[in-house]
């Protein structure tokens, strides 16, 4: 809208200072009170205290790099002109991900044999995979059906609390109680996507925010039940096809170490959950995938780029929202069982609205539909702040930061792949 | 019968700041269409300023509170305002113009950022400040029953009513007004005629920032202690008021406000203080199920 008005014109270097100027300006203005004062508690009685150099270095700070963003602005406007002529390569994109995507699952199957006794790698990377197959599952609502979901992290809980209370109370397996806990998972998508039908864009995003907090308030009042804040402790994990991974024990079961002969090591179950989850996540993915290639699957892309088009072509537009918000939450309950299954303790610490926020942040990061997108953007954000242990505190800072700044820089995100998977040789032109 | 009466004097207290922080939201939601994530945490800064504020305040000897208040109030206007402006410069601003997710997403960052910023610059402990103002009237006697109402819930009443008067004549009557409604109606119409709607939308979002602010030193007079989470319920609180109401509406925002509040006092009175916030978030859904252009707001209708 302003491009109408903006007649192309290379600031000079005074209108530069100024503008750098006025920014500094607005940043001491945000400083002062944040930065330059700091209330500390002292005996009861808050008591004043100033950090006026900071202040000024961070005043500074923004001065600076209001003119060194502006210089590589112009550098990179420069670049840009010249580039646009060649053709967007879209097309060849789809060609390396998926050569990359079977090495990368190569890469993650060989990985816990070279780190099979760092107990912090496969950790880590239990962890990276769990938000991979939540990011996978929300691809469903949010990137393939387009319905904005804030509160996934709800779904993730019932999965969670399903298991919990099934192993706890009526001593059911892992492997009895996923398919009912996906199953409770679903029918909690439906509940929500049955009022919100008729919602779209940001009313749903609120919606969804709310039905969020209500399970989780839910799961903080409901002590009986849930344990209230102080959770389930002691939930069964997993057994390898009947085989506890415990220390061998003369009378009992046979145990996973035993039965294969091996020695005993607390390793082999984190290895196991390791494998599971992998497996579960590329099941998510294989399952997405073919839904994709369905009627049900291009209902979802089609209703994501025109709901009322969907409609005059007698699209069932309620079927195509329920199943999508069915399958998203059954998608997430499974993650939800696995990590329940992993932690062995659950709470609802575990499942605040910045989880959705996170997970939402690596389905639009990775760029909204794109399978791959997900794997990488789960792979920043988890890693980034685990690279970040050492500086704790600025962890979610720097997450809110990368969000922000990672939208501007591609608000399509990362693998910007919004394309349908099926169209027409003309739509391709307009999409890209 | 004194416990309800009890009941309305606290729940309108409450919507009284609920409805002046919804109307930034539906002053945001009407000119750009879309929903200022970070806007709880705003106020959420705001508090924080009036709290750095009152404890300047203390320290140099002011005792008059006509005088405190309105420096505080003045003060966490001016900063909070710069808070607003760049929100919008850096989460919206770039993004305009592109897919409707991506500046909600950035919005989503923006709020975790500032957070996290309070959180690391001012310290994750709760923040109390030595009470403001004291005593109150007791208005009735019944059946071993007070009704009280402090004189900080009486400010409150009354500084809202004065603003919200205030505010309907700039947008009824100012210049700025015209502006800013004929941005809301049709932003490209409106540049064409010349007027800067970049600066128009800045402004607004200023504006609901100053609004925020406002309650923001409301909220630290009243409870006496905040912390860094405070935005978010009080976001999500407010944004169901402007939704009540009709987004879009500035009187439905206020109206919807009062509601909320009304609702949350009598729903933790007489059923249960636990889930007062699960009524909240079930009144948001079922509004929008039933009544999805609000109480008094004008109904969407989508053309092809």
């Amino acid at each position: 809208m302003t491009a109408v008005f903006n007649l192309e014109h290379a600031p000079t270097w005074p209108e530069r200072l100024k503008d750098a100027a006025w920014i500094a300006f607005v940043a001491l203005l945000l400083g002062i009170p944040m930065i330059g004062l700091v209330t500390v508690d002292e005996g009861g009685k808050l008591v004043l205290q100033t950090r006026w150099p900071l202040l000024a270095v961070f005043v500074a700070l923004s001065f600076a790099g209001r003119l060194l963003l502006a210089y590589l602005g112009d550098l990179w406007k420069r670049r840009r002109r010249t580039a646009e002529t060649a053709l967007p390569g879209v097309r060849a994109a789809r060609g390396w991900t998926g050569v990359l995507g079977w090495a990368m699952i190569g890469l993650a199957a060989a990985l816990p044999l070279a780190f099979g006794d760092n107990r912090y790698v496969i950790d880590t990377l239990t962890t990276v995979l769990i938000y991979v197959m939540l990011g996978w599952g929300l691809n469903v609502v949010v990137g393939l059906a387009g319905l904005l979901d804030l509160g996934y992290v709800a779904f993730y809980a019932v999965g969670a609390y399903t298991y919990a209370l099934l192993a706890t109370h009526f001593g059911w397996g892992f492997w009895e109680a996923l398919p009912v806990a996906g199953a409770a998972a679903a029918l909690f998508g439906i509940l929500l996507g049955w009022p919100t039908l008729r919602l779209r864009g940001d009313y749903l995003a609120i919606v969804t925010l709310g039905f969020g907090e209500i399970i989780r308030l839910v799961l903080v009042n409901w002590t009986d039940l849930t344990g209230g804040p102080n959770g389930i402790a002691s939930i069964p994990r997993p057994s390898f096809f009947g085989l506890p991974f415990k220390p061998p024990t003369d009378d009992g079961p046979a145990t996973f170490a035993q039965f294969f002969g091996l020695e005993y090591s607390p390793h082999h179950r984190l290895i196991f959950l390791y494998y599971l989850i992998l497996v579960l996540a590329l099941l998510t993915n294989l399952f997405v995938l073919r839904l994709r290639k369905l009627p049900i699957g291009r209902a979802w892309e089609a209703m994501r780029e025109d709901e009322i088009a969907c409609k005059a072509l007698g699209i069932n537009v309620t079927n195509v929202k329920l199943s999508a918000f069915a399958l998203g939450a059954m998608l997430g309950g499974l993650a939800g069982v696995f990590f329940a299954a992993r932690q062995g303790f659950i709470s609802p610490e575990s499942f605040v609205f910045t989880e959705s926020a996170i997970i939402l942040a690596i389905v639009v990061l990775g760029g909204m539909g794109s399978q791959f997108g997900v794997v990488l953007a789960a792979l920043v954000l988890v890693l980034l702040p685990e690279l970040g242990r050492n500086f704790a505190e600025y962890r979610m800072l720097l997450f809110g930061a990368a969000m922000i700044l990672i939208m501007i820089w591609k608000p399509g995100g990362l693998l910007a792949h919004r394309a349908p998977t099926l169209r027409a040789p003309v739509a391709a032109k307009e999409t890209a | 019968m004194a416990n309800a009466l009890q009941q309305l004097i606290n729940g309108l207290t409450l919507g009284a700041v609920y409805g002046l922080i919804a109307i930034g939201y539906t002053m945001v939601y009407g000119i750009i269409g879309m929903i200022n994530f970070a806007h709880g945490d705003i106020y959420m800064v705001s508090a924080f300023i009036a709290v750095t504020a009152f404890t300047i305040l203390a320290a140099a000897d002011i005792t008059s509170i006509p005088l405190a208040l309105t420096l505080v109030l003045l003060v966490s206007m001016l900063f909070t305002a710069a808070y607003g402006w760049s929100v919008e410069r850096i989460a919206y601003r770039p993004l305009r113009g592109s897919t409707r997710l991506a500046p909600l997403i950035s919005a989503i960052g923006m709020s975790i950022f500032l957070q996290n910023m309070v959180q690391v610059t001012q310290g994750a402990r709760v923040k109390p400040i030595p009470p403001v103002i004291e005593g109150g009237f007791d208005l009735w006697h019944a059946d071993g029953f007070t009704v009280h109402l402090a004189y900080s819930q009486l400010l409150i009443v009354v500084v809202t009513v004065a603003l919200m008067a205030g505010f309907t004549w700039l947008i009824t009557r100012t210049s700025f007004g015209r502006q800013q409604r004929a941005c809301e109606q049709d932003r490209t119409m409106t540049a064409l005629l010349g007027i800067d709607v970049d600066r128009t939308i800045s402004l607004t979002f200023m504006l609901g920032a100053v609004l925020a602010a406002v309650a923001g030193v409301m909220v630290t007079v009243y409870y006496g202690v905040i912390d860094f989470y405070i935005g978010f319920v009080a976001g999500i609180k407010a944004f169901t008021a402007a939704v009540l109401g009709g987004v879009g509406s500035l009187p439905g925002a206020m109206l919807g406000g009062l509601l909320i509040g009304l609702i949350e006092s009598f729903w933790a009175a007489y059923l249960s203080p636990e889930y007062k916030d699960v009524a909240t978030f079930a009144i948001l859904i079922l509004v929008l199920m039933f009544r999805p252009s609000g109480l008094l707001g004008r109904p969407e209708v989508e053309k092809v």
